[in-house]
């Protein structure tokens, strides 16, 4: 009983001073802070973060905003007409289709990475930028279409003018067509018309 | 001091009331720089780095909340009882304040050296209590109740280690006034009280080991009286929000504030004035060697200061060390342990001093 008591004390005293030990020991060891703005956490190498798409090689194929499982991508294209095609990219694949608006939605993006592995020029990819939050939500749609509204009109139109020419060219052709075809059809009942005398011919 | 002061200003009371300001500017540095202390101490314990914005290292980040804190607004809810609630951080402040004026800072800047000294101390650290209680009562939040009554009943009941321990030293230096027990403790360190007090012989050597003991149990003690972990249950934070000064903003709240970190200082000063002799230096002093007078007082002010604060120092590492005792376990630390200790230490140096 007594005993019990004075080892009681005894521990509670000793305990104590191991703690004590303890915490004297990590008053000396380096701290695990990081001083946020001006030391940054270094990223692991496949870091998911702002979505980043390297307009000059984009072909345009929309294989990224079918992969999108938020859609998230917004991509408009227009067909370039033969005068007037978009510079291949820098790998020298040929573009066909100016785009006139990609659009990424970074609110709603979710990092999933998706839009990435399918695409064939390997112009989206994920940067190591992760600070970029906005006041206003519409300031995380980003355009990254670097086409002025006036060119994307001009390309519009001028497909459209291209489109006109070769539906008229189209129209004219199959008009020709027609009359020839007509012609032919023509000919062939002339033809036929005199078929009959051949038959009677062969039968004799 | 005093005296000079009369002799400049002609007068008792210019001379009083100027005497208290140095003793209120070194509290209120003393608290901005504890307190960025005990957050720097804390991180550094758990392997953090703490406030680091404000100035060097963040040393200016107490006076920043500080001064934040003064444009707070002056909460008074409908239901508080007003005159209690506005009185008792002046109160809880001003007996803090009041123990200050005992402590012998340097040979020369005693406040008041009185006879009674030790017992002025004990009693107005004992009359916080009703500070603590009024704040409680008066914010009309049960919170604040539980943390003021806890409090009480805490301050109430390691008084009687506390004083006990007292006694026992009262006895081996034949003194109440802090000043003349400073004054025995000169010239050796081997004077001091955790020593065996200033008398040679065999009784000195007997006395070491219930010296330590004695000033172990009176550490403990004022620990829980200025309500600091592990003996915080009057503002534990994960049961009472913050205890007794839950209802409490702004320049009232600083008040509860300054009082505790003053007291953290004050029961330091007590400890190094029983037991490691006050202001005295254990070498002796430079100012003896060059034969300049003028700079004993000021390396007795840095002594005595660096003692004090060694102890506050000791006092967060515990902190951060030690979780919180239950209620249970703290009336069991105070009745079951501490007291019988006190009384058979005071029965045994009694016993010494005899022979």
């Amino acid at each position: 009983m007594i005993k019990n008591y004075f080892k009681n004390t005894w521990e509670g005293l000793y305990t104590i001073l191991i703690g004590m030990k303890i915490t004297w020991k990590h008053l000396f060891v380096p701290s695990v802070t990081l001083q946020y703005p001006e030391e940054r956490a270094k990223l692991p190498e496949r870091a998911r973060n702002r979505l980043f798409l390297n307009y000059n090689d984009c072909i345009g194929c929309m294989q990224c905003a079918a992969a999108c499982p938020v859609n998230c991508i917004e991509i408009e294209t227009v067909k370039g007409i033969p005068t007037d095609m978009p510079d291949p990219t820098s790998k020298g694949q040929k573009k066909a289709l100016w785009v006139t608006k990609f659009d990424i939605d970074e609110g709603k993006c979710c990092f999933c990475q998706l839009c990435v592995a399918p695409c064939p020029t390997e112009a989206i990819y994920m940067t190591d930028i992760y600070e970029y939050s906005e006041f206003d939500r519409d300031n995380l749609v980003y355009n990254f279409a670097s086409l002025t509204k006036e060119e994307v009109q001009q390309k519009q139109d001028n497909f459209d003018k291209f489109q006109a020419e070769k539906e008229a060219q189209k129209l004219e052709a199959a008009k020709a067509k027609a009359e020839a075809d007509a012609k032919k059809a023509a000919e062939e009942k002339a033809k036929l018309e005199v078929k009959p005398s051949n038959d009677e011919k062969k039968e004799d | 001091m005093q005296n000079y002061l009369i002799e400049i200003f002609g007068s008792e009371i210019v001379a009083y009331i100027l005497a208290t300001v140095p003793v209120l500017a070194f509290i209120v540095l003393f608290v901005l720089f504890a307190v960025w202390l005990e957050r720097k101490v804390s991180a550094h314990m758990q392997d953090r780095l703490g406030p680091m914005r404000v100035g060097w290292h963040g040393v200016l980040q107490t006076l920043a909340d500080f001064l934040k804190l003064l444009q707070k607004e002056d909460i008074i809810a409908t239901a508080n009882d007003k005159a209690l609630f506005n009185i008792a951080p002046y109160v809880v402040f001003v007996t803090t304040l009041a123990t200050f004026t005992m402590l012998p800072f340097t040979s020369i800047f005693i406040g008041s050296n009185a006879d009674v000294g030790i017992f002025f101390v004990l009693a107005f650290s004992g009359a916080v209590v009703a500070g603590i209680l009024m704040a409680g009562w008066a914010s009309n939040n049960k919170y604040s109740l539980y943390g003021s009554l806890r409090s009480a009943a805490q301050i109430v009941s390691y008084e009687i280690p506390t004083a006990l321990v007292v006694l026992t030293m009262i006895m081996l230096y034949g003194t109440m006034s802090l000043g003349e027990i400073t004054i025995a403790q000169t010239s050796h360190f081997w004077n001091w009280g955790i020593f065996g007090g200033p008398e040679l012989g065999l009784a000195k050597i007997l006395l070491v080991p219930f010296m330590f003991v004695a000033f172990i149990i009176l550490f403990i003690s004022t620990l829980a009286e200025s309500n600091r972990t592990p003996f915080d249950l009057p503002e534990s934070e994960s049961e009472l929000v913050a205890g007794f000064n839950t209802e409490y903003s702004g320049i009232k709240f600083s008040m509860f504030f300054l009082s505790e970190f003053a007291n953290m200082f004050l029961i330091g000063s007590i400890l190094v004035i029983f037991f490691f002799g006050g202001y005295n230096s254990p070498f002796g002093y430079l100012g003896n060697l060059l034969g300049i007078e003028w700079l004993i007082p000021i390396e007795q002010l840095l002594w005595f200061l660096g003692k004090g604060m060694f102890f506050v120092f000791v006092d967060m590492w515990l902190r951060w060390t030690l979780p919180r005792v239950r209620v249970d376990q703290l009336m069991t630390i105070c009745w079951k342990y501490l007291i019988p200790y006190a009384f058979f230490n005071l029965l045994i140096v009694g016993l010494i001093l005899l022979i």
